[in-house]
C-alpha cells in the first residue's frame, strides 16, 4: 500500500496545545490577510483555502482509509455545478442555500459512486472513480442545453449570510468572501481534525494498514470505507460549491480526470501522511500553479516536472519533509 | 464440556483436500495444541473456524451455534478470535493504538466519529493494563512497524486477547523468535489466558512448547485428524512419532523418550 | 447494404487504432503492473512525428512511396521515448507500491502535453498527402477512402505479429513469464530488467503506431492524447487489463458500439462508452479476458 512507502520514525503524541504554538501565528496572518496583501493575492489565497478544504476531504480516503481516487472531480464539479443550476434554474442567490445544495448533490453522488466503488481496492478502486467520474463529465459536455457545455454555466456573486454582495465585485471577493471563505476553512478543519482524531479515523487507519486484521477484530471494512467516501465526497463538493462563485463560472474543466489529477497532485506535494500536509500542498500548488500559468504557456511541462521530481525525491511531500528536518534538529540539541 | 465442534468441516483447493472432513473437539477452558507437519491442515482448519475461508461442506457450532454461515465479522462478536502465523499489525500506528482498537470495537465504538479517542480514558485504561500484561508497556507510543520481532508476535496476540474472546486461535506465536524468546512469549500467554478462563488453541511446531504448555494434543496429517490424546498418549503414539516426529538413523524416534519434557 | 458495409468499416477503422492503443497500455500493464497515464501522449507523439516528417518530405517534392516509408517514424519515436523514460524515471520506483508509478506517469502526461506543444507549437500537423495518395475505392454505388483499408490492414497485421511474437516466441515466453510472476522468473535467471524496459518501449511503440497510421485521415491536434488514453481505458476494462485478447474484443466492442451510437444517438456517445466501462467494473471487474 502506498503508506507503506517510508515509514516515519517513531513519533510520541503531542499534546494538543502544542501545536497551538503554530495554529496561532498562521490563524492571525491568515485573519490579517487582506488588510496587507493586494486583492489579487487575497483572491490566490482564496483559491488555495478552498482547494485545501478538497484536499483535506480527499486524503481522508487516502492518507487515513489508504484508497487512491481518481474520480474527485465528480464531487468538485458536483458540486459547482449544483450551485450553478441553482442560480440558473432556481434563481437563487443565497451562499447558504448554495452549500446545502451541494452537500446535498454530492451526497446523492458520493452514496451512489462510493456504494459501487469501495468494493475494490487499489488500482480497480482507482479506474472504477474515473471511469465514474468521466461518465458525469461527458455529461456535462453533451447535455450542453442543461449544462452550458464548453462554455460553463455562470455564477453570479451570492448574499452571504443574507448581506447582498457590494457593487465592487473583485473588493467583494477579496474581503467579505474571503473571510466567509476562510470561516469555512476553519470549520471543515476542525471537523476533519475531529473526525480523523475519533475512534472511528482510528478504524480507518486499521483498515489502511491491514485490511485482514481489521476485519478480525470486528470492523466490517465495506460499511467504514463507504462512510469515508461518503464524508470525502462532501468536504470536496463544499470545496466545489465555495469555487464556482469565486470562479465566477461552472464548468466541465472541474469534471475532467486531469483536474483529478491535480487533487492527487496537491495532496501528495503536500504529504498525504499528515493532517495538514494536504492543506499545505493546497496552498502550495494554488500558488504554483498560478505563477506557473501566468509565467509560462508551458505551464504542464513545468508542474510536471515538479510531480516527477516529487515521486522521485520526496515522496512524503512537503511535510515529510518538515517533520524529517525537525526531528534532526531535535537530535542534534 | 464442547465449547467448540466441527462436524465433517472439509475445504479443497482444486485437488489439494487441504481439510477432508474433520471432526475437531475443543472442551471449554483447556488449553489445547494443534499440530502436524507443513500442509496438514492445521492453519487451513484454524482459517476455516474463524471465518477467513468457506468450507465446501461441514458445519462449525460454538456453544450452541451454529457459526458456519456467519461472517469473521460475526465469529468475533460471537467470541471466537485468533493471531496469525506472519504478524498481523497496523504497522503505521503506536502499538497503543494496535491494543485500543479492538477494544473500541468490541464496545462497539469504533463507529463514533464525533468524539475524541483520547478522551475514552476507560478503553485506554484497559489498552495500558493489556500491554503491561504482555510485557510491551514501555512500547506504547512506539509505532508497531519499528519493534522487535519477538515484541510484534507478543502484540499479535494482544490484539487478539483485547477482544476477550471465549476462544483463541494462536497460529505459531513464537514462530521467527529466537528460542531465549520463546518461553518468555509462552509463560505470558498461558498466564493470561488462564487468568483470563480464555480457551486456546495453539497451533506450534516447537514440540517442547507443545508438551509443556498444554493440557491436550491434536495432531492433524494430509487434512484429517491423526490423533487427540494428552500429551502422554500423543508420545505414546506410535503412527503420531513416526510420521510427525520423524525418526533418527537409528531407528529411535526423534525426540526421545520424553524424557526432556519438563512439566 | 452498402451503409452496412461502411459503418462495418468505419466501426473497424476506429477498433484499429484502438486495439494498437490499448494492446500498448494492456502489455504494459500485464507485464509490468503499471497503468501509464502517459500512454495517449506517446499515442501523440507519434502522430505529431509522422505527420512532421511526411511533411518535410512533402515539402522536398518526395514521391508518394517516401511519404508511406516515413509513415512509422512516429511509432519508432514513440518506442525510444518509451525506452528512455522506463530506464531513467520508471526504474527507481519499482521497489515502491505502484501508487506512485501512476503518480509518475501522470507527471508524464502533463509533461509530454508541454513537450509536444512547445515542439510543433498550437496548430494541428496533417499528412493529407499520405491520405490522397491511397484514393479511393468502389463500395455499392459510392467510394470509400482507400486510406481507411490501408488502417484496418496495419490493425490486422499488427494483432497478428502481436499474437505471433508473445505465443510464438522465447521473447514472448519470457514477457509471459515475468508478467505472471516476476521474482520467479528473476529465481530463473530471467533478467527481468531488460524484460521490463522490452514491454515498455513495446507498448509505447504500438501506441505510436497508433498515432503514426491514423494521421494522415485526422490530424495531429493538441490534446488527442488524454481523450485517445479514457477510450484506450474503456477498452482495456471492457476487454481486461493485461490481455491482448481482451484489448481486441474491447476494441472492437467499443468500435462498433461508438459506431452505431454516432450514428443514431450523438450525444450520448460518450457517456455510453463510460457507463459500458463503470458496468463492467461492477459485474466483472477482471473485464472479458481479464487476469487481475
Amino acid at each position: 500500500m502506498i503508506v507503506n512507502a517510508t515509514a516515519p520514525a517513531a513519533l510520541p503524541a503531542r499534546p494538543v496545545w502544542r501545536s497551538l504554538v503554530w495554529i496561532i501565528p498562521i490563524a492571525l496572518l491568515l485573519i490579517a490577510a487582506p488588510l496587507v496583501i493586494d486583492p489579487f493575492q487575497t483572491l490566490t489565497l482564496t483559491y488555495g483555502l478552498i482547494a485545501a478544504i478538497g484536499a483535506l476531504g480527499f486524503n481522508l480516503l487516502l492518507g487515513y482509509t489508504g484508497l487512491l481516487s481518481f474520480g474527485h472531480s465528480a464531487f468538485f464539479g458536483g458540486g459547482a455545478y449544483a450551485v450553478a443550476f441553482m442560480v440558473k434554474y432556481l434563481k437563487i442567490a443565497s451562499m447558504e442555500l448554495f452549500l446545502a445544495g451541494s452537500l446535498l448533490a454530492s451526497a446523492i453522488l458520493s452514496v451512489l459512486f462510493g456504494f459501487v466503488c469501495v468494493r475494490y481496492t487499489r488500482i480497480f478502486f482507482g479506474i472504477l472513480t474515473l471511469a465514474l467520474s468521466q461518465v458525469l463529465w461527458s455529461l456535462a459536455f453533451k447535455f450542453f442545453w442543461v449544462t452550458g457545455g464548453t462554455d460553463g454555466l455562470r455564477v453570479p456573486t451570492p448574499t452571504l449570510l443574507g448581506m447582498s454582495p457590494r457593487d465592487d465585485k473583485m473588493a467583494f471577493l477579496a474581503h467579505e468572501y474571503y473571510y466567509y471563505v476562510l470561516a469555512v476553512f476553519a470549520v471543515c478543519v476542525f471537523i476533519m481534525w475531529l473526525i480523523v482524531h475519533s475512534p472511528f479515523g482510528k478504524a480507518l487507519q486499521a483498515i489502511r494498514d491491514n485490511e485482514t486484521r481489521a476485519e478480525f477484530i470486528g470492523i466490517r471494512i465495506r460499511r467504514y470505507r463507504l462512510v469515508a467516501f461518503v464524508i470525502s465526497g462532501l468536504f470536496t463538493g463544499v470545496a466545489g460549491a465555495l469555487w464556482a462563485p469565486l470562479n465566477g463560472l461552472a464548468s466541465p474543466d472541474v469534471l475532467v480526470w486531469t483536474f483529478s489529477g491535480e487533487i492527487v497532485f496537491m495532496t501528495v506535494l503536500g504529504g498525504f501522511r499528515t493532517f495538514v500536509g494536504p492543506i499545505v500542498g493546497a496552498i502550495a500548488f494554488t500558488y504554483l500553479k498560478t505563477y506557473a500559468v501566468g509565467f509560462t504557456v508551458y505551464w504542464q511541462l513545468l508542474l510536471g516536472t515538479v510531480l516527477v521530481v516529487l515521486v522521485l525525491a520526496l515522496p512524503t511531500g512537503i511535510m515529510g519533509a518538515v517533520e524529517r528536518l525537525t526531528s534532526k534538529m531535535k537530535k542534534l540539541r | 464440556m464442547d465449547l467448540l465442534t466441527t462436524k465433517t468441516l472439509a475445504i479443497s483447493f482444486g485437488d489439494n483436500r487441504a481439510v477432508n472432513g474433520v471432526d475437531f473437539r475443543v472442551n471449554s477452558g483447556e488449553v489445547l495444541a494443534l499440530i502436524g507437519s507443513n500442509g496438514a491442515g492445521k492453519t487451513t482448519l484454524v482459517n476455516l473456524i474463524s471465518g477467513l475461508l468457506k468450507p465446501d461442506s461441514g458445519q462449525i457450532i460454538f456453544g450452541t451455534q451454529d457459526v458456519t454461515p456467519q461472517s469473521s465479522y460475526q465469529r468475533i462478536k460471537s467470541g471466537i478470535a485468533r493471531s496469525f502465523q506472519l504478524v498481523n499489525l497496523f504497522d503505521h500506528l503506536s502499538c497503543a493504538d494496535n491494543v485500543a482498537l479492538p477494544i473500541f470495537s468490541r464496545e462497539g465504538k469504533s463507529p463514533k466519529l464525533a468524539t475524541l479517542a483520547s478522551r475514552d480514558s476507560a478503553v485506554w485504561d484497559e489498552t495500558h493494563e493489556v500491554l503491561r500484561r504482555f510485557g510491551l508497556d514501555h512500547n506504547a507510543t512506539l509505532l508497531a512497524g519499528t519493534i522487535s520481532h519477538g515484541e510484534r508476535k507478543l502484540l499479535d496476540v494482544a490484539i487478539a486477547y483485547a477482544l476477550r474472546p471465549k476462544l483463541l486461535f494462536l497460529d505459531e506465536p513464537t514462530s521467527g523468535v529466537s528460542t531465549r524468546e520463546k518461553a518468555p512469549i509462552m509463560d505470558i500467554v498461558s498466564s493470561i489466558v488462564r487468568s483470563g478462563g480464555i480457551t486456546v488453541v495453539i497451533i506450534e511446531h516447537d514440540m517442547d512448547i507443545v508438551f509443556r504448555y498444554s493440557e491436550r494434543i491434536v495432531v492433524m496429517h494430509q487434512g484429517s485428524i491423526l490423533a487427540d490424546g494428552t500429551p502422554e498418549e500423543i508420545r505414546a503414539n506410535d503412527a503420531v512419532t513416526t510420521t510427525l516426529i520423524g525418526t533418527h538413523p537409528t531407528g529411535e524416534p526423534a525426540f526421545g523418550d520424553g524424557s526432556n519434557a519438563k512439566h | 447494404m452498402e451503409v452496412v458495409a461502411i459503418h462495418a468499416l468505419n466501426a473497424l477503422l476506429y477498433s484499429s487504432v484502438l486495439f494498437l492503443i490499448a494492446g500498448g497500455l494492456s502489455l504494459i500493464y500485464g507485464v509490468m503492473r503499471i497503468l501509464n497515464l502517459a500512454h495517449g501522449n506517446l499515442y501523440a507523439l507519434g502522430a505529431f512525428v509522422s505527420a512532421w516528417t511526411i511533411g518535410l518530405a512533402v515539402n522536398a517534392n518526395a514521391p508518394a512511396a517516401v511519404l508511406f516509408l516515413l509513415l512509422p517514424t512516429g511509432a519508432i519515436a514513440a518506442a525510444a521515448a518509451g525506452a528512455v523514460i522506463e530506464r531513467t524515471l520508471m526504474r527507481p520506483l519499482y521497489k515502491r507500491p505502484e501508487e506512485y508509478q501512476l503518480l509518475m506517469t501522470f507527471g508524464l502526461l502533463m509533461i509530454l502535453e508541454d513537450l509536444i506543444r512547445f515542439i510543433w507549437g498550437p496548430s494541428p500537423l496533417t499528412a493529407t498527402a499520405v491520405y490522397a495518395g491511397v484514393g479511393s475505392i468502389p463500395i455499392g454505388d459510392g467510394r470509400y477512402p482507400g486510406y481507411n483499408i490501408v488502417i484496418i490492414a496495419v490493425g490486422i497485421v499488427a494483432a497478428i505479429f502481436l499474437w505471433l511474437f508473445i505465443y510464438r516466441t522465447r521473447f514472448g515466453v519470457l514477457l509471459r513469464a515475468t508478467s505472471q510472476d516476476k521474482r520467479m522468473a528473476s529465481a530463473l535467471g530471467v533478467n527481468v530488467n531488460r524484460v521490463y524496459i522490452q514491454a515498455f518501449t513495446l507498448g509505447c511503440f504500438m501506441a505510436g503506431l497508433g498515432g503514426a497510421i491514423v494521421v494522415p485521415s485526422q490530424s495531429a491536434v493538441l490534446g488527442m492524447g488524454v481523450d485517445a488514453l479514457v477510450l484506450a481505458f474503456i477498452v482495456i476494462v471492457v476487454g481486461g487489463l493485461g490481455s491482448l485478447e481482451g484489448a481486441l474484443a474491447g476494441a472492437l466492442i467499443v468500435g462498433v458500439v461508438r459506431e452505431a451510437f454516432i450514428t443514431f444517438f450523438p450525444e450520448v456517445e460518450l457517456a455510453v462508452l463510460y457507463l459500458i466501462a463503470a458496468l463492467v467494473l461492477l459485474v466483472r471487474p477482471a473485464g472479458l479476458f481479464g487476469r487481475v
